[in-house]
């Protein structure tokens, strides 16, 4: 029988549209429609979301078992659409300062967004591939839009070469689950792993590249070393990009992955996620102290919070899944109104990228030092900020589980990892005062630096609601 | 005569891969080389693929190696796009000029 119901893919389809509809206005206008077309992108984004809350949120599997759209889907894609909207609205102005307000950024943004929804949504490894790949290839391009600089054309070359290899990793790990389990749907596959007495040595492996695979998409440690680079290299506001959104869909990914089809080898591959997050928390929390520029330090605190995100999916329980989405909503947070800031680091119209050019900024423009001054205490999990409680329940799931240990290493690395964000406040509170920043920053981007100043400051009055969500929408994928 | 089995073609597969991944690490010279590599990595995916869907007798394999086959095109054309840009800004494709950011 052929199933042909495609309305859970409404909000895909509808950008995918929209993509096409508005690449044609770009080549018809050339350049000079570049901010339009920027704002109609998220304008799109924001049907989109409209169209996602207008389907009903049940769980259904459609296009004959490659697509299944769920609470936990919906729930993934409505951040996915909000940080894109985000990057989108960060991005405009900065575009025209670099010079390099061209249309296909827009677009391309929207493209990578159908490809991070189709992953989040995917239930069959080939849907799963597809979408990586969309999503990737768009990425690449974005990571050298600006053509005329040599280190954005680098950290092009890097993050296509790595991205490539991790891709093909992850192919060949597919191949060897299709070979073993005679299926790429997640559904057989996990029908086809239950009961087994031992777990065919070709299913280890394959889930071994798999994750080795995936692993290069959230940055995490053996897999990091391409993250400083690109983020250094790729104009800011892709950098942005980078460290909002596509780590939303790849732990979306990963989650449905590892919870779904391969939960009865959880014993499997909860040593090496330990291992994995582990090192990434060390990593992000002792690497990142030598560093000047704030993009790589921004580059390397990404690497330690995907570190605690992962946490949660290695304790394995609904509990410790609700509490990465709980966690990467909260990151994704922080690091938009971060990025906010660093984005509008200007003078004489030239991007300052150090962290000696913050020094002074107290007394120059009191505003942005004391916004900066609220994500860094958020990012080390100061209370009341929300940062504190994302690193909370992720803690709280580990310890109720009996990972002790890990629990215990992922609060002395926070500590650790402190001292990095606490020495950006010192800079700008203690330190002599420099040159001020360029004057006016774009309307939308200080809506997006109140919005998160807002919810992490507020966040501690009504944590219900969103923790509650957080928690349903990771439960449907334990039924 | 021996026969040629699934073994073979697994073997195949996984030498090819191992081959292609040390093509990306080993290579000191040119970044086209890295390209090569890739694509060798993609196509003994595929010959996984094809012998394990010969041997299942299950078509999906096949249609993932289409599928596969269609994504590399689009990878290595952006792949040289990114290239062609680096090489117009540095004016060598070297792998030892690929260093402006390091740490």
């Amino acid at each position: 029988m052929i199933d042909f119901n495609l309305v859970p893919l409404l909000p895909e389809l509808f950008l995918a549209m929209a993509a096409m509809g508005l690449l044609i206005v770009g080549v018809a206008h050339g350049n000079s429609v570049t901010p339009v077309i920027c704002w109609a992108c998220a304008a799109a984004l924001v049907i989109a979301s409209l169209l996602l809350f207008g389907l009903s949120w049940e769980k259904q599997i459609v296009l004959n078992g490659m697509f299944v759209f769920d609470n936990f889907a919906g729930f993934m894609k409505l951040l996915i659409i909000l940080g894109l909207i985000t990057t989108l609205a960060l991005s405009v102005k900065y575009l025209e300062q670099e010079r390099i307000a061209r249309f296909e950024y827009p677009v391309l943004i929207v493209l990578a967004g159908i490809g991070m929804m189709m992953m989040v949504s995917a239930s069959n490894l080939l849907a799963l591939y597809m979408g990586l790949e969309l999503q990737s290839l768009s990425l690449y391009i974005l990571a050298a839009f600006n053509r005329n600089s040599l280190r954005s054309a680098e950290a092009g070359i890097k993050y296509f070469v790595l991205g490539a290899l991790s891709s093909g990793m992850l192919l060949f790990g597919i191949s060897l689950i299709y070979g073993f389990t005679g299926s790429i749907d997640f559904g057989v596959i996990g029908s086809a792993l239950v009961g087994l007495e031992t777990i065919p040595f070709g299913v280890t492996f394959g889930l071994v590249f798999i994750l080795a695979g995936l692993a290069f998409k959230i940055s995490a440690v053996p897999f990091h070393m391409w993250t400083p680079d690109v983020y250094q290299g790729a104009p800011t506001c892709v950098t942005a990009l980078f460290a909002i959104v596509p780590k939303v869909a790849a732990i979306g990914l990963l989650m449905r992955l590892l919870f779904d089809p391969f939960m009865a080898m959880h014993d499997q591959w909860m040593q090496i996620m330990y291992f994995v997050s582990l090192g990434s928390m060390t990593l992000g929390a002792f690497a990142a102290i030598a560093q000047a520029n704030i993009k790589r330090l921004l580059a390397y605190s990404s690497i330690g919070n995907m570190g605690y995100a992962l946490i949660g999916i290695v304790v394995g329980t609904p509990e410790g899944a609700g509490a990465v989405v709980l966690y990467i909503l909260i990151y994704m947070v922080m690091t938009a109104g971060v990025f906010a800031i660093v984005l509008g680091m200007r003078r004489d119209g030239i991007a300052a990228e150090q962290i000696s050019d913050l020094s002074g900024l107290s007394k120059t423009n009191p505003v942005l030092a004391y916004s900066m001054a609220i994500f860094m205490f958020s990012m080390s999990g100061i209370p009341p900020l929300a940062g504190f409680f994302g690193k909370l329940f992720i803690f709280q799931a580990a310890v109720s589980a009996e990972f002790y240990v890990l629990a215990t290493l992922g609060i002395m690395t926070s500590v650790v990892a402190a001292y990095y964000y606490l020495k950006i406040i010192k800079v700008m509170f203690f330190d002599e005062s420099i040159e001020a920043f360029d004057k006016g920053i774009p309307f939308a981007r200080r809506v997006v630096l109140f919005v998160s100043v807002v919810f992490l400051l507020l966040f501690v009055l009504r944590p219900d609601a969103i923790v509650e969500s957080a928690q349903n929408a990771a439960a449907v994928l334990f039924t | 005569m021996i026969e040629i089995g699934l073994s073979h073609y697994l073997t195949l597969a996984a030498l090819l891969f191992t081959i292609g991944v040390f093509g990306i690490f080993l290579n000191r010279k040119n970044v086209i080389v890295i390209l090569m590599s890739i694509e060798l990595m993609l196509l003994a995916v595929n010959i996984n693929f094809v012998a394990f869907s010969a041997y299942l007798g299950d078509l999906t394999g096949q249609v993932f190696t289409m599928f596969i086959l269609t994504v590399a095109a689009a990878e290595a054309a952006i792949g040289l796009a990114i290239l062609v840009t680096f090489f117009r800004n540095k004016g060598s494709i070297a792998v030892e000029d690929i260093s402006a950011m390091r740490g």
